[in-house]
């Protein structure tokens, strides 16, 4: 099916089904502690041995020597694989370092071998019995001493690096009120709970992964493409997926070296990162360092806005799109972003939720309020004063739907922001300092094509199969609700199958375009299981309304199940999309409101309130829906008051690279947090008229804390995360 | 992680007993630190003996009006006592600030004491770490120090002892008992247990091979006002940045400890006699001659404010 047209009424229409909140489907396996994740799918093939990931002690250089002698004499060792033995290996296309190395070493803890054993034990002290002598090379690993080397990047998954409109340079010299600061924001860990972990096993050459794993059909791509064999010798099986975040987008070590493990231990092999090497191992959001100008009238309109970010990566990485929102955000007639990319000997940089805005909007959103603070207005104000109706870049496209000012207003009304005192440091709550802090959300919408395989059973249960997988986002369960409205039957006559790549190809989960675009697939495969059905009982597919289990068209009304009394009836498709992405830009849009206090004697910073106001297409499943939102609210408070990669700009590495010391929020951070969706369907992007919120949830968040510990403190901290050192010198005095 | 034996002992004799028997072994309680570190092979015994089951898990009084706390008491029952909390509440406090429900169910007295710092080059192999590995450098001087020492410090280490009780039983004047491997009793005040870096920050405490904690005794109660601040960025399950933990009189003199400065708690007897001139006066005194990277020197306003704010808080 191809959505090239915008929607009309559909049976999504009538949300018997679809709309409603629904706990997931498989959420009593999940917390029951039966749904099994890749490592623990001991059911899955027998004689499985445990692999151990032995990773660079060094950033950057080469490996000398390595002495296996000990470690392959160790008991119950099986195999060792490095890649002095592993044979050729190629490279993924999503991956930038290769994900064994030596003898060169891209960045710490890159894996250079694995250790096979009977047991997970053996392996592991195995691992540390492996002798490895280095050459060091000179690295580069701090950003801010390599910006004058950083180059203009290519045209980064359809993002130009750079953009004008209007004359900036001149609007902004002449501008009456003018803003000009640096902001910087630092290397996040995704840190989700489930480490990336598989078991491989392999018959004659073809290769099984039961793995974790956010897009299935890139990455067996890349497992191919990184073992030389071909893309139908791969299977990957990934159904339950402990948080992802980005980190699961693509193929890692966990995967590749069980496959190379298994094959020399001729067994299967199951391997997890350790959490101490997650961080430096794997990819993470890079650090950036953001210029911001801004010109306005003293009536608070803007002319011209100026956006500048650097970020780096190792060679041949990219960069973290930062500008990409204040292209469409504010209207402005004068405008300039730019994009720059260093570098860096560091971990490979590359998504986690909601990449480019996430940080953009931690810098923009503060620069915002300090402007609405020069021009002494109200900050919601401020932004509904400019917004816009048009991509400002390209003022004849229009956006599909644009309900930020909504956002902002609601939302104000229900936090009580009227009741505010504009000058900040005056809100004395015993010996907290209190402030509330507001900022925009933005993230925009994108559709992939998407396929479902969709069956209807004797038994009149329908059977949905996808390679989508479920992060912990709700696909099974929007999906099912998906299923069970096109064809009117309740939810649980209606069974998901996901992330195994025997399934078609869907969308997959990454930059929020999951929801929409794997029910948009599953939608075509279910209109055309209708027709199937439909044609079987002899009613005309054009007029036959599914409801209730039955069929009924012309007086008639058939059971659903007859259709298949003698078998199955299967439909497949694939939804694809026209250019109504182009006709008309497609964002979802948000305001987040933040009540933060300040101890006045210590600095810490607790939150007392959190507020969402979301407008982002239909919502399928508002409880799922909800949950992601406030998942990326507390995220959001983490990169605002502790979340940070500290860099060792000596050797090259994140130092804090466990859980202890690479703090997330605790349930002791999260205050209240309420979330309101804004009725809203968007025509525009599929037959389902919805968008996604899972990272839009996570936009501007960070900058609401931080223009909240302003306006508590009138303390501006311009570097993330906001941390109580950077405030202890300027609090008041205590009596 | 190294293959290792392992043996449970029922009497603390046998414990020293088994420790003569077995070089390399090590003491294991509520395992709540130790076990992770021999999965990173940073500890790496070749044998363990479980003290865990020792008839060492009562709270008796002391015939001089004190408490006397047994090794294997643990952090969850000791922070629920009623005479703790009564008494010695700053005990109470520091406690349930430290760690989460899970861990102090399993962690002990004495292994609280013990616990080792939370540098993350010490944690880190690939790193140089004289704690870890005497004689290879300390990649935290110059590194990430946000967290680290600034008083008491070396050219060898300047880790931290991540200890929350142990600030507030410094406050006490609590007493260390042990047992040594002839079977000979000693005391050991708090003051004197923690080993100053200097160029061995490998040797952490006045315990010599084999001498195990019997006890923690309390003096008689002190009274006052008993109040533990823990400075962190998120509100739980985080060590301190700096702690403070006083108990103050009601003319204005008292005691005081902090957390998160140095290689053990920090007390100086002297800043306690400056306590009724104020924070300022107490913060000059504890933190004289302090020692900072660019990245902690934040914690001597820290403290002093910390401690300010604690003060005015005591007078209600």
């Amino acid at each position: 099916m191809k959505f090239d047209t915008p929607a009309t009424e559909n049976p999504i229409d009538q949300l018997k089904v679809v709309g409603k909140p629904t706990s997931r489907i498989e959420g009593p396996l999940k917390t029951s502690g039966t749904a099994p994740y890749a490592y623990e799918r001991h059911d899955a093939v027998p004689n499985q041995a445990y692999g151990f990931i032995v990773g660079s002690a060094i950033a950057k250089g080469r490996i000398a020597s390595i002495d296996l002698a000990e470690a392959k004499a160790a008991p119950g060792v099986l195999a060792i694989v490095t890649a002095a033995s592993a044979g050729t290996l190629g490279k993924g296309d999503f991956n930038t370092a290769r994900l064994l190395g030596g003898p060169e070493i891209q960045h710490y803890h890159q894996a250079i071998a694995i250790v096979v054993a009977e047991s997970f034990e053996q392996a592991r002290a195995a691992a540390g019995l492996v002798r490895v002598r280095y050459t060091r090379d000179k690295g580069n690993f701090d950003l801010a001493s390599s910006l004058d080397g950083a180059i203009k990047p290519p045209a980064f998954f359809g993002t130009e690096p750079d953009s004008s409109f209007g004359d900036f340079d001149a609007a902004f010299a002449s501008a009456p009120v003018k803003l000009d600061e640096h902001y910087t924001t630092p290397d996040h860990s995704h840190a989700m709970m489930e480490p990336h972990a598989s078991i491989a096993s392999w018959d004659g050459d073809k290769l099984t992964l039961w793995t974790s794993n956010q897009m299935i059909a890139w990455s067996v791509g890349d497992v191919a493409k990184t073992l030389g064999i071909p893309r139908e010798n791969v299977r990957l099986v990934s159904p339950y997926i402990g948080g992802g975040f980005g980190g699961k987008l693509f193929v890692r070590a966990d995967a590749i070296l069980a496959a190379l493990g298994a094959k020399a231990a001729g067994r299967p092999v199951k391997v997890a990162l350790p959490r101490p090497l997650i961080a430096n191992n794997t990819t993470h959001r890079p650090a950036t360092i953001q210029r911001i100008r801004l010109g306005a009238t003293p009536d608070g309109k803007l002319t011209s806005i100026g956006h500048e970010s650097w970020s780096g990566d190792l060679k041949g990485g990219g960069p973290e799109t930062a500008v990409g929102q204040t292209r469409l955000l504010y209207a402005a007639p004068h405008r300039m972003t730019a994009m720059r990319l260093a570098v860096l000997d560091l971990p490979e940089g590359n998504a986690m939720r909601a990449p480019g805005e996430a940080p953009g909007l931690m810098a923009l959103e503060i620069a915002i309020d300090e402007m609405a603070e020069k021009l002494g207005m109200d900050p919601v104000a401020f932004r509904i004063l400019n917004d816009t109706q048009v991509d400002p870049e390209k003022p004849e496209r229009k956006f599909s739907q644009r309900q930020l000012n909504e956002c902002l207003r609601i939302g104000a009304d229900k936090f009580g922001w009227a009741s505010r005192n504009p000058k900040p440091g005056l809100t004395r709550d015993g010996r907290w300092l209190v402030g509330t802090g507001v900022a925009a959300a933005f993230r925009n919408n994108l559709n992939e094509k998407s396929a479902a395989r969709v069956r209807l059973d004797r038994a009149g249960r329908v059977i949905v199969e996808t390679d989508m997988t479920d992060i912990g986002t709700g696909s099974y369960t929007i999906i099912a609700q998906t299923a069970a409205e096109m064809l009117g039957v309740p939810l649980d006559r209606v069974e998901v199958r996901l992330g195994d790549s025997l399934f078609p190809v869907s969308a997959g989960s990454g930059g929020q375009w999951g929801a929409n675009s794997s029910t948009a697939g599953v939608y075509a495969a279910c209109a055309k299981l209708r027709t199937a059905i439909a044609q079987k009982l002899g009613l005309d597919p054009a007029k036959a309304a599914f409801a209730n289990g039955k069929v009924s068209a012309g007086g008639k009304s058939i059971a659903l199940a007859r259709a298949a009394a003698d078998g199955e009836v299967v439909a497949e498709d694939m939804m694809e999309y026209g250019d109504l992405a182009q006709t008309f830009q497609q964002s979802t849009f948000g305001a987040h409101f933040v009540e933060a206090a300040v101890d006045a004697a210590t600095g810490e910073i607790r939150l007392r309130r959190m507020l969402a106001v979301c407008a982002a297409g239909r919502i399928l499943n508002p409880k799922a829906a909800r949950s992601q939102v406030i998942g990326a609210m507390t995220m959001g408070a983490g990169a605002a008051l502790m979340e940070e990669l500290a860099v060792d700009k000596r050797f090259g590495f994140f130092v804090n690279h466990d859980l202890a010391g690479y703090e997330v929020p605790v349930h002791a951070d999260i205050p209240s947090q309420d979330v309101i969706f804004l009725d809203e369907v968007d025509p525009t992007t599929s037959p389902m008229k919805a968008k996604g919120v899972g990272e839009l949830g996570i936009c501007g968040v960070a900058a609401a804390v931080a223009n909240a510990v302003y306006h508590a403190t009138g303390i501006r901290v311009r570097n993330y995360p906001v941390t109580l050192d950077k405030l202890i010198d300027r609090l008041p005095a205590i009596a | 992680m190294k293959s290792f034996t392992y043996e449970r002992v029922d009497t603390p004799a046998a414990a020293t007993a088994a420790f003569a028997r077995t070089p390399g072994a090590r003491f294991i309680a509520g395992g709540t630190n130790l076990l992770d570190l021999m999965k990173l092979e940073i500890e790496t015994p070749s044998h363990l003996i479980d003290v865990s089951r020792l008839k060492l898990d009562t709270i008796e009084p002391t015939s001089d009006g004190g408490l006397r706390i047994g090794a294997m008491v643990r952090n969850t029952d000791l922070a629920a006592d009623a005479r703790i909390r009564r008494d010695y509440g700053l005990v109470s406090r520091a406690l349930v600030a430290g760690a989460s429900g899970q861990l102090r169910n399993k962690a002990t007295t004495a292994g609280n004491l013990l616990q080792r710092t939370r540098c993350p080059y010490f944690y880190d192999t690939n790193q140089p770490c004289n704690k870890r590995q005497p004689g290879s450098g300390c990649a935290a001087i110059g590194g990430f120090s946000r967290l680290h020492a600034v008083v008491g410090a070396s050219e060898a280490c300047i880790a931290t002892h991540p200890s929350d009780m142990a600030v507030a039983m410094q406050a006490l004047d609590a007493t260390v008992e042990t047992v040594d491997k002839a079977g000979k009793a000693r005391r050991i005040a708090l003051a004197d247990f923690y080993r100053a870096p200097g160029s061995t920050p490998h040797l952490e405490t006045a315990l010599a091979p084999g001498e195990l904690i019997t006890a923690v005794t309390l003096p008689k109660p002190v009274g006052g006002t008993h109040i533990y601040h823990k400075v962190r960025d998120r509100a739980s399950y985080a060590f301190a940045l700096v702690s403070v933990g006083v108990v103050v009189q009601p003319d204005g003199s008292g005691r005081v400890a902090l957390g998160g400065v140095g290689y053990k708690p920090w007390r100086v007897k002297a800043a306690d006699a400056e306590l009724p001139r104020g924070a300022k006066a107490v913060t000059s005194a504890l933190l004289a001659g302090a020692k900072t990277s660019h990245e902690n020197a934040y914690k001597l306003p820290l403290v002093e404010r910390t401690l300010a704010g604690v003060l005015a808080q005591a007078k209600g």
